[in-house]
């Protein structure tokens, strides 16, 4: 209890801005999140930036200025590609397609993986039944044979590579929500709402939702490396698009122009480094959060 | 003839909240053949006290003070000898015990447990003693083979004691062993119990918040209060007429039925339990009482006899003959 | 019927069990609970108590029998139901557990408020429930989350976040149960005081029947899913007539039936409920041969509450003994 209050929104504010605070101090208190947040921050403003730190002609097959596949030098920093761009600026330009594909991916799949779980929960009877075997069908599929099927036929774009790492990766998000909105369910003060008089609605985005959502957001932080991993295996094994620049797509023409046997480090390091850096970033973060919202790892509390 | 005995007991938990004194200075006896009832509401100590005697408190605990069983000291004697009295001398029945069975094992080889471990029985002869024991707990002994789930709450408090019983026990701490029953099994419990200490002459600390079972099965009852006894006497006359303003209100709170006094009027008590890591100066009981006087706010309260030698009060206003309750 | 009467009749509740068993948790219920008087509903665990409460307030659909509000049979759908509980409010045995850690005092307060669109001087609502529950000054608690009260002050909360909607009836399932003996005097003050002043009508249900001597008008003792006993406090628990009432009454400390009858044996399961008489193979007044006159129909018959409208039980030897 604190000093007297004003007006209780006020009120509330201020709370939600201490609990804020708390869980800030609580992320803080971690060191590897810490490390990984500095990492992701570092690697989101050079995607960010990287429209100003390096002209978007340097992507152009046509307008290259270097020769095939030069080693590293003063004027490409990380050497050049088969046809003479610098990998540098490959990379760097990369990393945008790499983020966007494994943000909007991850944010389509929490977004159904969430709806579908707490409905489940929520609702049970035969379409909570049907909603678990159904992602319980998905998670036992093989993802990347799938998604490889999947892009055979549904052509290879952007969207298409967006849609299809989505649509392998929700259930895990379904798991995790339903079990954990049965577990808010059972709770005596859900009941007490009923009681009350809540409907549906005011259970779910008053009770099931809040309790959810932290662990969600755990959870998508630790899927977020892995459309990123899915991403760039797809655009390796050259089911990208064609007309933009991934990590994955890098990597893939890099070994489809003899990059290994031409032993050209610097093609493949680059593009790899960065995948593993962005993942490892967003594992640590993810396993941060889920140490600060998980309520069985810190205790329950507000 | 006493059997246990505490001397100025003093039990300190060092926590994330700083030093807890949860028993801060008890003197109490029972002797064999008798029931001491300790009541009070929950955090005040009464486990602690319990824990203390078989030295079952965690590390952090620091305890000073005598505990004698049969005159010696159980604070102080080896690890060895401790065994043997934890066995033969003396047994708990826990509070919640009916959650601390083992859940995949069968409930005859619990009980059997301890006597195979300590005696020399044969296997044979422990499951044999085994049922004998659940028989004697009022199970049938067929129920030996039953799984703890299979169990109601009562059938499982009875295999507690039967395991308390195991190895002939000359003193019985029951910890809130009947407060999670019904009304109807809490009484086959008491029953029980109260049977034992008739028939097989062993000491009991029964301890409870309940200071209305406390008078029907006690002999002496002791009110326990932020770590300290605050009332001692003969359990009926502590319950119907009280010497302490919170053994007043712990009385009040289980009603006499028939009683009309009672009708109608909950009896209770203003404001929080007390804190064991933030306690007032002086009396701990003054921010509750109502018939506080001046003193209460900057002297603790002594436990001195009242109204004779039996009975004995650490309330300033009871120490003066004064009324303890409104 | 009385305007705001809250009536069960020939209530009943099933759950299907695995293996094609069904447990009659709630066995033919009939109850009335009126505003201005406290009912207090007795019976051992897993007797159906709390069955036949979420079945009153409509979170357990009966399987046969009615519930009735004023006279008007209880609806299921979702409008008629929400329209009911602003009248009739549930105070749940575990504050701790029925208040949402994340939610502060002044949330859980106003939840009610909001479920029923009611904005008007939502603080000043809140504010005032609060204080008639007993946390003073109440803005004191607006910020307070559940883990920083104690288990006297949530269960106020609870009871505040009942009161704020106003309502003629409140259910209460074991109020007072989880909290300690010297705060438990304190809350049911409480609810005696609202039906004081307020005239509201409550339902507590307890395992003790110390609590129901001290605050209720009237008894109902229930047994393995229904009422065998019912009248004024006062009568049944100073004169009990069922064999069950009073081994119950019999086993208090200070008893009025002199010597205790420590029934043996358990409550039996609600999915093995025995023939005749539910009570018989527990029943003193039957092993003993004192209801040999009527042993036949223990055997055979299901007992109804019978008795004049003030008290009446369901039992073949009282019924006998009245009739004689
Ligand atoms: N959802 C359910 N499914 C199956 N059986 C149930 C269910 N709910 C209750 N029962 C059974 O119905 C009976 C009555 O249960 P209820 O919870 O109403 O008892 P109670 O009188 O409130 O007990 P307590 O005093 O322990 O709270 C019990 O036998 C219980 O096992
Ligand atoms: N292991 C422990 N560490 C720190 N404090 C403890 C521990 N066990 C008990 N306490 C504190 O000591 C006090 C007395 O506890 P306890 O003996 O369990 O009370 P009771 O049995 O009367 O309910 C309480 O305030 C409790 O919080
Ligand atoms: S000593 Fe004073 S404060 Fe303590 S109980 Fe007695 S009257 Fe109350
Ligand atoms: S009807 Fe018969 S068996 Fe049932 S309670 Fe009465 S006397 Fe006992
Ligand atoms: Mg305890
Ligand atoms: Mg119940």
């Amino acid at each position: 209890m604190t000093a007297v209050p004003t007006s209780p929104r006020a009120l509330r504010r201020a709370r939600t801005r201490q609990s804020l605070a708390r869980s800030w101090a609580a992320y803080r208190s971690q060191r590897a999140g810490m490390v990984g947040l500095v990492l992701l921050s570092a690697i989101v403003v050079l995607a960010v930036a990287a429209p100003l730190l390096v002209d978007q002609s340097q992507l152009s097959v046509t307008q290259a200025t270097g020769g095939r596949m030069e080693p590293p030098s003063a004027e490409f920093p990380l050497g050049t590609d088969e046809v003479g761009r610098s990998i540098l600026a490959l990379t760097l330009w990369g990393s945008r397609l790499s983020l966007i594909i494994g943000l909007t991916a991850t944010l389509a799949a929490i977004l159904v993986g969430t709806a579908v779980g707490v409905t489940a929960g929520h609702v049970g009877g035969w379409y909570g039944w049907v909603a678990l075997r159904v992602s319980d069908w998905f998670m036992v599929l093989p993802s990347l044979v799938v998604a490889i099927a999947l892009l055979a036929v549904l052509g290879r774009s952007m969207g298409t590579t967006i849609l299809v790492i989505a649509l392998v990766s929700w259930s895990g998000t379904t798991r995790l929500v339903r079990a954990q909105t049965l577990t808010v369910q059972a709770r005596p003060y859900l009941e007490r709402a009923r009681a009350l008089g809540a409907g549906h609605w005011h259970q779910m985005t008053r009770h099931v939702l809040p309790n959810v959502l932290p662990l969600v957001l755990a959870s998508a932080t630790l899927l977020v490396p892995s459309a990123i991993l899915m991403e760039s295996s797809l655009a390796w094994l050259g089911l990208g698009d064609p007309n933009v620049v991934s990590w994955g797509s890098i990597l893939n023409r890099a070994s489809d122009n003899g990059a290994v046997s031409a032993h050209a480090w610097w093609y493949l390091l680059p593009p790899g480094l960065a995948i593993l850096l962005v993942v490892l970033a967003f594992m640590m973060c993810g396993r941060a959060l889920e140490a600060v919202f998980n309520p069985r790892l810190r205790g329950e509390g507000a | 003839m006493t059997l246990l005995e505490f001397e100025d007991l003093r039990v300190t938990y060092t926590g994330s909240r700083g030093r807890i004194p949860a028993v801060r200075g008890v003197d109490l006896a029972v002797d064999a053949g008798e029931i001491l009832g300790i009541a009070g509401e929950s955090g005040c100590g009464k486990s602690t006290l319990a824990m203390a005697v078989l030295r079952l408190l965690p590390r952090s605990a620091e305890v000073t003070g005598r505990i004698l069983l049969d005159g010696e000291d159980l604070l102080t004697m080896g690890w060895g000898r401790l065994r043997a009295v934890r066995w033969t001398g003396a047994s708990i029945v826990f509070q919640g015990a009916m959650h601390s069975l083992n859940a995949v094992h069968r409930v005859g080889r619990q009980v059997a447990e301890p006597i195979l471990v300590h005696g020399e029985a044969s296997p044979a002869k422990a499951a044999a003693r085994a049922e004998e024991l659940l028989e004697r707990v009022g199970l049938p002994p067929s129920r030996a083979r039953s799984y703890p789930h299979e169990l109601s709450g009562g059938q499982r408090q009875r295999v507690m004691i039967a395991m308390a019983l195991a190895c002939d026990p000359d003193l019985i701490i029951a910890d809130e062993a009947t407060t999670a029953l019904d009304v109807m099994v809490q009484a086959q419990v008491l029953e029980l119990l109260t049977g034992l200490v008739a028939e097989r002459g062993v000491g009991m600390v029964m301890i409870s918040h309940d200071l209305s079972v406390l008078s029907a099965v006690c002999g002496t009852a002791a009110v326990m209060y932020a770590g300290r006894i605050v009332e001692r006497g003969p359990a009926h006359e502590v319950f119907a007429q009280a010497r302490h303003p919170y053994s007043a209100a712990l009385g009040a709170a289980f009603p006499v039925i028939g009683d009309p006094a009672s009708r109608g009027r909950p009896g209770g008590l203003a404001g929080d339990p007390p804190d064991p890591a933030r306690l007032p100066e002086g009396c701990s009981f003054r921010p509750r009482c109502a018939v506080a006087v001046e003193r209460c706010g900057s002297e603790s309260p002594e436990l001195v006899a009242v109204q004779g030698a039996e009975r004995s009060s650490a309330c300033f206003v009871a120490q003066e003959g004064g009324p303890v309750v409104l | 019927m009385a305007e705001g009467v809250l009536s069960a009749r020939g209530l009943r509740v099933e759950f299907g069990l695995p293996g094609g068993r069904v447990a009659r948790a709630v066995d033919g219920v009939d109850l009335d609970v009126a505003p201005g008087e406290i009912v207090a509903l007795a019976g051992e665990s897993g007797c159906g108590k709390t069955t036949l409460a979420r079945a009153l307030l409509g979170l357990e659909r009966p399987t046969g029998g009615s519930v009735s509000f004023g006279g008007e049979p209880l609806r299921f759908s979702s409008r008629a139901l929400k329209a009911y509980r602003r009248r009739v409010q549930l105070v749940l045995q575990d504050p701790t557990g029925a208040l949402n850690p994340r939610h502060t005092v002044y949330d859980a307060v106003a939840e009610g408020l909001r479920i029923h669109g009611i904005a008007d001087d939502e603080p000043g609502r809140v504010a005032e429930a609060l204080s008639r529950a007993g946390l003073r000054p109440p803005e004191q608690f607006f910020l307070a989350y559940p883990h920083e009260l104690s288990g006297g002050q949530r269960q106020r909360v609870v009871i505040a976040g009942a009161l704020v909607l106003e309502p003629d009836l409140l259910v209460a399932d074991e109020p007072v149960a989880s909290l300690d003996a010297s705060v438990r005097g304190e809350i049911l003050s409480l609810l005696l005081r609202f039906k004081e002043d307020a005239g509201l009508g409550a339902l507590v249900i307890t395992h003790d029947l110390g609590l129901a001597w001290s605050i209720a008008d009237r008894i109902a003792i229930m047994y393995l899913g229904r009422v065998v006993e019912q009248g004024p406090v006062e009568e049944v628990l100073t004169a009990p007539r069922h064999p069950y009432t009073r081994a119950l009454v019999s086993v208090l400390p200070d008893s009025p039936v002199a010597e205790p009858i420590v029934l043996a044996g358990e409550l039996p399961d609600a999915s093995r409920i025995p023939g005749g008489c539910r009570f018989r193979p527990r029943c003193p007044a039957y092993a003993s041969g004192e209801a040999a006159a009527v042993r036949e129909r223990c055997e055979g018959e299901d007992p109804v509450l019978a008795g004049p409208e003030s008290l009446r039980v369901a039992c073949h030897l009282v019924h006998a003994r009245m009739v004689a």
